[in-house]
């Protein structure tokens, strides 16, 4: 909704010729000296899309390093005009790029790109993901084992899991922090994102682990996520998965008060 | 195994034996935690945010450098760089790795 | 004036939430504050004046940034500067940004507020740039019904930053200095005079940075950004400076500062650095030399005639 006061108009032909290079750059702005108004105006343009795909470069570092600056920042390009921001918080921009890394023609040689994106919006979702505490050991040790199998657990809110077709996993660790790179194992591959101690976790889960906590993080008992992850993986070993997941900071509580149904 | 399965004392045996394994030593060894990820090495606290607003012009901002390719880019070579030129997965996933060149 | 409504702080009403200490900001230097800095300016010894950050890089609900600057605020004021408001532009305000802003100032207490008189957001497409608007009597209306807006949501008093601009408009009708000062007398906000920003625009549109700031309305100055600009040429071959905040401080703009201190006395001072981030003690030598400036004219009880 545009105030109508005649002021509109100027904005939006401001707005409307930023994004887009080839448009003549708009008829109400001047210069002192009357002329050098493209290359002006091309300041805003270019604060623009750069800003923007830095931005995105800054949330996927490890998609850049994949595919080198060059073909990172053109394939950016392509997805700040396609997909600008809708919020002015940059760090939950971007949201859309490992959808748009998947569909990306220039980017179907590396089928697996689009999960180690997912992976960094994953980590950058973690890392601002609202404070909680984390759900102490001793909690368990208090539960009645005959009221283990009804228990259910309240996530934390960095808490997530992420399952790839791809060894997106492994290949996310190589890349996140300017690792080796060698040769990867072709696996489907799951991660469990956690935040603690102010530090985001990427965990590499075993097969069925990922099932396992699915159903913890929607809600399900203790009994039937368990049933769950061993129906996926027979041998999943669930005494080691919880220890992992609560050394991880993965919940913040038990649900209590739903634990009995 | 069927959901039925999940018995009293398997669930019991389950949750004593995680919480022996962090009372002992942490869940993970220490080679399970070089392997898991070296990710969750990076000491958030101190890094640069990412994403982040700021209100400085952008580089390069006329007509030299990055700047008028990153916001006209219409001589773009898609040639793929950086590390996936190394990763080597086994079978048809690596797919082709051969760069690509194309104009727009 | 129409900042009647909900300027006196309202910590009276709000006992659980003080948690940081008061310091004051008057007279004092301080940086912008970048949380790679942050284990120097732990270790370091001496304190900087204060620090300051953009609103929208600590709206997030929790963790690593908000550590950082919470522990920033036990130790220093700071200063909330938002850059995404979009003040400036035509379109109504976004409430839900509105409601965020007024979150982190009752969590922080800042010391100082301020936003930009530029737009940012058309429709609903945020450009991620401080974009210029012209000067008239439609643009100053809804840009002081926006600044009322603000102050009235938040609760507090901001100062409203003068901007560095490229391209001029052709629907432009009055001076930037009396624009400026009339949203200051229509809506009582502060003023952030960034005098990196007048010798850049002053440079970009052929006038000259003296006559501006002698126009300025020094006496509703609450605080001064000082920042390193870059020199390009447009397409004419006319020298065109860029805000580009990622370098020391030109020699040019350190003397423009001295003059607005000689006249409206010491006022808190910010070095900007946003990129090209060099090492703390590059930054914190930086706010050093702002603080002997303002050090220097601290018998500068207020406004004096500029008497060059």
């Amino acid at each position: 909704m545009l105030q109508n006061d005649g002021t509109a108009p100027i904005a939006a032909s401001f707005a409307g010729a930023l994004l887009r290079p080839n448009e003549p750059v708009p008829q109400d702005i001047t210069s002192h000296h009357g002329a050098g108004l493209i290359e002006r105006y091309n300041v805003y343009r270019n604060n623009v899309t750069v800003s923007l795909i830095n931005a995105v470069a800054s949330i996927y570092p490890a998609v850049q390093r994949i595919t080198g600056e060059d073909f990172f920042r053109a394939m950016a390009r392509f997805y700040i005009r396609a997909h600008p921001p809708r919020s002015p918080l940059l760090f939950a921009y971007g949201r859309e790029f490992p959808d748009f890394i998947e569909a990306y023609e220039y980017a179907s040689s590396m089928p697996w790109l689009a999960d180690v994106a997912r992976i960094e919006r994953a980590w950058l979702d973690a890392y601002h993901a609202a404070d909680a505490a984390h759900l102490a050991p001793d909690m368990l040790s208090e539960i009645a084992p005959e009221g283990l199998g009804a228990l259910r657990f309240r996530p934390h809110p960095a808490t997530r899991i992420l399952r790839s077709a791809y060894p997106a996993v492994t290949i996310f660790s190589m890349n996140h922090n300017g690792g080796e790179v060698s040769a990867v194992e072709d696996r489907p591959e799951d991660a469990l994102v956690t935040r603690r101690d102010d530090e985001v976790m990427v965990t590499h889960l075993d097969s069925g682990a990922a099932d396992f906590l699915q159903a913890l993080i929607a809600g399900e008992t203790l009994g039937t996520a368990a049933a769950l992850g061993l129906e996926a993986n027979p041998n999943l070993d669930l005494s080691r998965l919880i220890a992992v997941a609560l050394d991880a900071g993965a919940f913040s509580s038990l649900d209590m008060e739903t634990s009995h149904d | 195994m069927s959901k039925a399965a999940i018995s009293t004392a398997l669930l019991a045996g389950v949750i004593t034996s995680a919480l022996s394994t962090l009372a002992a030593a942490g869940p993970l060894t220490k080679a399970e935690a070089d392997a898991a990820v070296a990710a969750h090495k990076e000491k958030c606290f101190g890094v640069a945010l990412k994403g982040q607003n700021d209100c400085a012009a952008g580089p390069g901002t006329t007509c030299q450098g990055t700047s008028t390719k990153d916001f006209q880019g219409n001589a773009w070579k898609f040639v793929q760089g950086g590390t996936c030129v190394s990763l080597q997965l086994p079978g048809d996933r690596k797919g082709s790795l051969k760069p690509l060149t194309r104009d727009m | 004036m129409s900042n009647s409504m909900g300027m006196q702080n309202n910590l009276a009403d709000r006992a659980d939430a003080v948690r940081f200490p008061h310091y004051a900001v008057a007279g004092q230097a301080g940086t912008s504050f970048k949380p790679e800095h942050l284990p120097a300016i732990l270790a370091a010894s001496d304190r900087c004046g204060f620090f300051e950050v953009h609103a929208e890089n600590y709206m997030g609900a929790g963790g690593p940034p908000h550590r950082a600057l919470e522990r920033i605020r036990q130790d220093y004021p700071v200063s909330i500067h938002g850059v995404c408001m979009s003040l400036g532009g035509p379109q109504p305000l976004d409430p839900d940004h509105l409601q965020r802003f007024k979150a982190l100032v009752d969590r922080y207490e800042p010391a100082m507020i301020s936003e930009h008189l530029a737009w940012s957001t058309h429709d609903d497409i945020f450009y991620n740039d401080l974009l210029p608007l012209p000067y008239n009597e439609a643009t100053l209306t809804h840009v002081c019904d926006h600044v009322d807006q603000m102050q009235s949501v938040i609760g507090r008093r901001i100062f409203l930053e003068n901007p560095s601009t490229y391209v001029a408009f052709t629907d432009t009708t009055m001076a930037e200095v009396d624009f400026i000062r009339e949203i200051a007398r229509r809506t009582g906000c502060g003023l952030l005079l960034d005098v990196n920003n007048v010798f850049v625009s002053a440079a970009n549109h052929g006038f000259s940075a003296l006559d501006y700031l002698k126009d300025f309305p020094l006496e509703s100055v609450e605080q001064i950004h000082l920042a390193g600009h870059a020199e390009q040429e447009d397409g004419a071959g006319e020298k065109l400076l860029i805000d580009s905040h990622d370098r020391p401080v030109a020699d040019a703009v350190w003397q423009l500062y001295e003059i607005v201190l000689s006249r409206r006395g010491p006022v808190p001072t910010l070095i900007e650095w946003d990129s090209e981030l060099p090492d703390w003690p590059v930054l914190r030598a930086e706010a050093r030399a702002a603080q002997a400036i303002l050090d220097r004219h601290s018998d500068t009880g207020g406004l004096r005639d500029a008497a060059e």
